[in-house]
């Protein structure tokens, strides 16, 4: 019997990989960036979330008053609905609260806490996730397995439930040293502590891979830094998964933040955040003052629908086995 | 002369990237008669496959049939309406698949995929269906079959769940069997059975058998005829033995070429240089031309159509011009 | 299958041991138990004398094993802020989170599961991508903003629906029930559409995901060229392979719907645990903070316990994996 066999190209309809060029110029020449230009609801969605951080970062410019500042307010001013309605007033665009406090301005400044608390967080939950997932895959063994056991049980549990724990927690510490400040500061390490889990795993998952390929055994036997040159691959090999991750957790760090705010577990009213300002408002929703709590919900609602948005079509791009 | 069971003429399959059309089959056209097992053979990505599924309708967007007919037994299958194409796959064409690990649902017991086939495509009752799988079960060779018929795919081989699977493909008792590369997934040892298998069930029945496959050794051993396929056409189609013994086309010859035979040990085995191209580059011409040792200027220009030449058909135009010549 | 129980069985009291430890550290070590109970003007020598009594001075691991099994009897001592055994207010409230939970679930399973088999069915429909574009607001609205939205039009504007509490509830045994009255069954619309509204877009986008990788098998393609109907490709095999991994995290989100209930709880004033529990924290009332946690992780281990052993009588191919000797 002959049993000789053709022989078989496999790769005949991957697609063409450019050799020249950096990684970054490779992403940003094809697929990416064709999609990005390609889905008008992500460049909608992109311009949205860039226009809220510009919003953020010049909040001191563009507010008519420093809601903070208690001198600023004048009680003769409160309670003024927007400025379309019958009753509207110059120069209160979004109207003002029962204290005088522009709407649109508190916006400003509760937009900079939000995306202070959600990046600062989302970074520490990085940091956190990615170093532990390094450790569990280099090391290996019962330190891999503790590490990868609290993982496991962590995730059973709802973000919000961890933060909200490590919040009473540190209330129950600091007592009445908790200021405006250190509450942030609790905030971000709340979030930190709820979402390092996925990075940790992504992480681990990609060294577990490169642990067994060939190039690292030969390293090992020449005597290379075999840590090393694996790191050179790990890293840029997890870069795409731990963007969509950081987009992704970005919009649910947001929402904890609200949510603790909201429940009236995280800032304070003296420096609120999107969902301090909601939790006030909604007392006066029943008296008919609507705007009070309308505009800041709408603009929680449209930052974390546009940073969604984005990690939707990040995570879609960057996932060839979905298009 | 009778109606072939299958008749293809001018197949042309395309399918649309946002990129460009890509052509994966280009004016192919082959007859298989009743009882007759075609051999269709070639690299990956010569069309092979994308030809089985056309005949059975399973052609998925953004892949579609853009030209030429597909005739079974002289009624034409290509562009059915969905539920009329549906009534003939599994009912007048049995498919196998590659991979019988896969092709099974891991959900459902193998008895019940078997009679929810035979009862979509027959009036059997429940109790008939179920009678019918397990004599399927015992004639493809699965030992117990009264037993195994509640087994799910889990449990068996992958020789086994390739006999099954070959059973789903025979339970309405098919003119047609297309099967996909039926033995590469298996172990050698296993292959030559369900060859084997495949060969008997054809005879058996009279089915006719569009055998895909990149093995020459199966196909030498199989069938009656084979098409060699090179980018998406045919480039030599005939009886098995002038195909194999006496090639004609370059490509086929270099194919052969690579057979390693028993009498010919000290001889080095033909390697044809370069690969094939990629769908979106195909050379104008034939496409064969920038790996070909006799391509002249008309291959790189000229498109050769198969011509008839003794049993066989080849697609050449050194051909062509003997023709020419000795009609001269 | 007895050691594949038995060994989930081991991790879930492992897991409940960690929660165990967490959980008496908070209530060990974050907060002076004594200060609590005490006023300001208490003497030093009566706080040492409440201290002793409160077995404060024995060794940590022997106040951690009595906190177990303390716990183990659902003794999580006095709460600061009621001055009541934490377990009698965790017992009256549970009923009212329960419900709430469960029809949640029950209504994001229905509607999350029909939404999601549409829209991976009928992939360009105009219908499949409102779908679509509903769970994206559904996962990008907070819960509470939902909250506050529903309240604001059905029951600021139009008036049809209370916007706080249980309504009127029956006592059958210790269980309080909303679900016999007209007045319970009104005040459960908003909060189990409101707790339930997360869950659904979650299980719709993983019953696309799922159904369209599924159609994607060899198995399908295998289905369709034996010719079998689309309805029973589409029902039948389709949705069977699809709704295993689906049950499971369905199953597994109970536990997270009974720690959302928290937000939902504290937007309609519904009187759960989860209310309770925000109080808690607000008040720094640490023997409920540390009894929620025991309760709500118990009930998690639970789940995934019953969802783990009810995978594997789905799946066949579990089953003889487990059920083969290691």
């Amino acid at each position: 019997m002959s049993d000789a066999v053709v022989p078989d190209r496999t790769d005949s309809n991957a697609p063409s990989v450019r050799p020249d060029g950096g990684w970054f110029r490779r992403a940003f020449e094809s697929d990416l960036f064709y999609s990005f230009r390609r889905s008008r609801l992500t460049m909608l969605a992109a311009a949205v979330t860039v226009l809220f951080f510009l919003l953020a970062i010049f909040a001191s410019v563009l507010a008519v008053q420093n809601p903070f500042d208690p001198a600023q307010l004048q009680l003769m001013n409160s309670r003024i609905s927007p400025l379309w309605t019958a009753d509207g007033q110059s120069p209160f665009l979004l109207g003002t609260d029962e204290q005088g406090r522009d709407v649109f301005s508190a916006i400003l400044y509760g937009l900079r806490i939000s995306l202070t608390v959600g990046v600062l967080g989302v970074v520490l939950a990085g940091v956190l996730g990615i170093t532990l997932g390094l450790i569990a895959g280099y090391v290996g063994g019962a330190v891999d397995s503790v590490i990868m056991r609290i993982a496991d049980v962590q995730l059973t549990f709802p973000a919000i439930l961890i933060a909200l724990l490590v919040n009473g927690v540190a209330k129950s510490i600091l007592g009445n040293r908790l200021d405006a400040m250190s509450t942030l500061v609790v905030l971000v390490i709340a979030i930190g502590l709820s979402f390092w889990v996925q990075y940790a795993r992504t992480v681990r998952g990609s060294v577990m891979v490169e642990k067994n390929k060939d190039y690292v055994a030969a390293a090992q036997l020449i005597g290379l830094p075999a840590q090393k040159i694996m790191l050179r691959h790990v890293l840029p090999n997890t870069m795409g998964p731990i963007l969509v991750i950081a987009t992704i957790n970005l919009a649910l760090a947001i929402i904890t933040e609200a949510t603790l705010s909201f429940l009236g577990s995280g800032m304070p009213d003296t420096m609120p955040s999107l969902g301090t300002l909601i939790r006030i408002g909604n007392n006066y929703l029943f008296a008919g003052e609507w705007w009070i709590v309308a505009f800041p919900g709408l603009a929680l609602a449209g930052l974390i629908l546009s940073i969604n948005l984005l990690g939707d079509w990040l995570r879609d791009a960057l996932n060839p086995k979905l298009r | 002369m009778t109606v072939p069971v299958l008749s293809v003429r001018d197949l042309k399959v395309e399918f649309v990237t946002r990129r460009a059309t890509l052509r994966a089959i280009d004016g192919v056209s082959f007859d298989i008669a009743k009882g007759e097992v075609l051999g269709v053979v070639g690299e990956s990505g010569a069309g092979k496959s994308v030809t089985g599924l056309a005949v059975i309708g399973l052609i998925d967007p953004p892949g579609r049939i853009s030209g030429g007919e597909i005739l079974l037994s002289g009624m034409r299958i290509d562009h059915l309406p969905a539920e009329e194409i549906r009534r003939v796959r599994g009912k007048r064409i049995g498919m196998i698949f590659q991979d019988p690990l896969t092709s099974l649902n891991p959900l459902y017991r193998i008895g019940d995929q078997i009679v929810e086939t035979i009862r979509t495509h027959t009036n059997l009752s429940e109790s008939a269906a179920r009678k019918r799988a397990i004599d399927l079960l015992a004639e493809v060779g699965i030992p117990a079959p009264e037993k195994r018929v509640d087994g799910y795919p889990h449990e068996f081989s992958g020789g086994m769940r390739q006999r099954v699977v070959i059973a789903l493909a025979i339970c309405a008792e098919p003119e047609l069997i297309i099967a996909d590369e039926p033995t590469t997934a298996l172990d050698v040892s296993v292959q030559a059975q369900i060859i084997a298998l495949i060969k008997r069930l054809g005879r058996d029945h009279g089915t006719a058998v569009m055998l895909v496959t990149h093995d020459m050794g199966v196909i030498a051993e199989t069938c009656d005829r084979v098409a060699v396929m090179y980018s998406g056409r045919i480039a030599e189609i005939g009886p098995v033995q002038d195909v194999v013994r006496n090639p004609l086309h370059p490509y086929a010859k270099g194919l052969m070429g690579a057979i390693p035979t028993l009498a010919g040990e000290d001889k080095r085995l033909v390697q044809i240089p370069g690969s094939m191209p990629r769908l979106s580059a195909i050379p104008p011409g034939c496409p064969f031309n920038p790996r070909c040792a006799f391509a002249f200027d008309r291959c790189r220009v000229e498109r050769p159509e198969p011509l008839p030449n003794g049993a066989q058909a080849v697609a050449c135009h050194l051909y062509d011009r003997a023709a020419e010549e000795s009609a001269a | 299958m007895l050691a594949f129980t038995l060994r989930r069985a081991l991790q879930a009291i492992g897991v409940m041991i960690a929660v165990g430890i967490i959980s008496f550290s908070m209530f060990r070590f974050a907060g002076d138990p004594v200060n609590q109970i005490v006023s300001i003007d208490t003497s030093a020598a009566e706080r040492a004398s409440i201290r002793q009594s409160l077995g404060l001075d024995d060794p940590v691991l022997v106040q951690f094993g009595r906190y177990l099994v303390n716990a183990a009897q659902f003794k999580f001592g006095v709460s600061y802020q009621f001055r009541q055994p934490v377990s009698t207010l965790l017992m009256e409230r549970m009923p009212a989170t329960l419900e709430l939970a469960i029809c949640a679930t029950v209504l994001a399973m229905v509607f999350g599961i029909l939404m999601g088999v549409y829209s991976a069915l009928r992939r360009d429909t105009l219908l499949a991508k409102l779908f679509q574009a509903v769970s994206l607001i559904g996962i990008s609205l907070p819960t509470f903003l939902i909250g506050i939205l529903l309240i604001y039009l059905f029951a600021v504007t139009l008036g049809w629906l209370p916007s706080f509490g249980r309504g009127e509830v029956v006592r059958l045994g210790w269980w309080t029930t909303g679900l016999l009255t007209v007045s319970g069954l009104k005040a459960l619309i908003m909060p189990s559409i409101t707790l339930g509204l997360f869950q659904m877009t979650l299980i719709m986008r993983l019953v696309r995901a799922e159904m369209l990788e599924v159609l994607r098998t060899d198995y399908i393609r295998f289905a369709r060229a034996r010719g079998l109907t689309t309805r029973a490709i589409h029902f039948g095999h389709a949705l069977k392979n699809t709704l295993v991994p689906v049950i499971t995290v369905a199953g597994l989100q109970f536990g997270s719907v009974i720690a959302f209930a928290i937000i939902t709880e504290t937007v309609f004033q519904w009187p759960g645990m989860g209310l309770m529990f925000v109080q808690a924290v607000q008040n720094v009332d640490i023997p409920i903070m540390a009894a929620y946690l025991l309760m709500v992780s118990l009930i998690f281990v639970t789940i995934n316990l019953v969802v783990d052993i009810l995978y594997t009588i789905v799946d066949p191919r579990l089953r003889a994996t487990i059920s083969r000797p290691a």
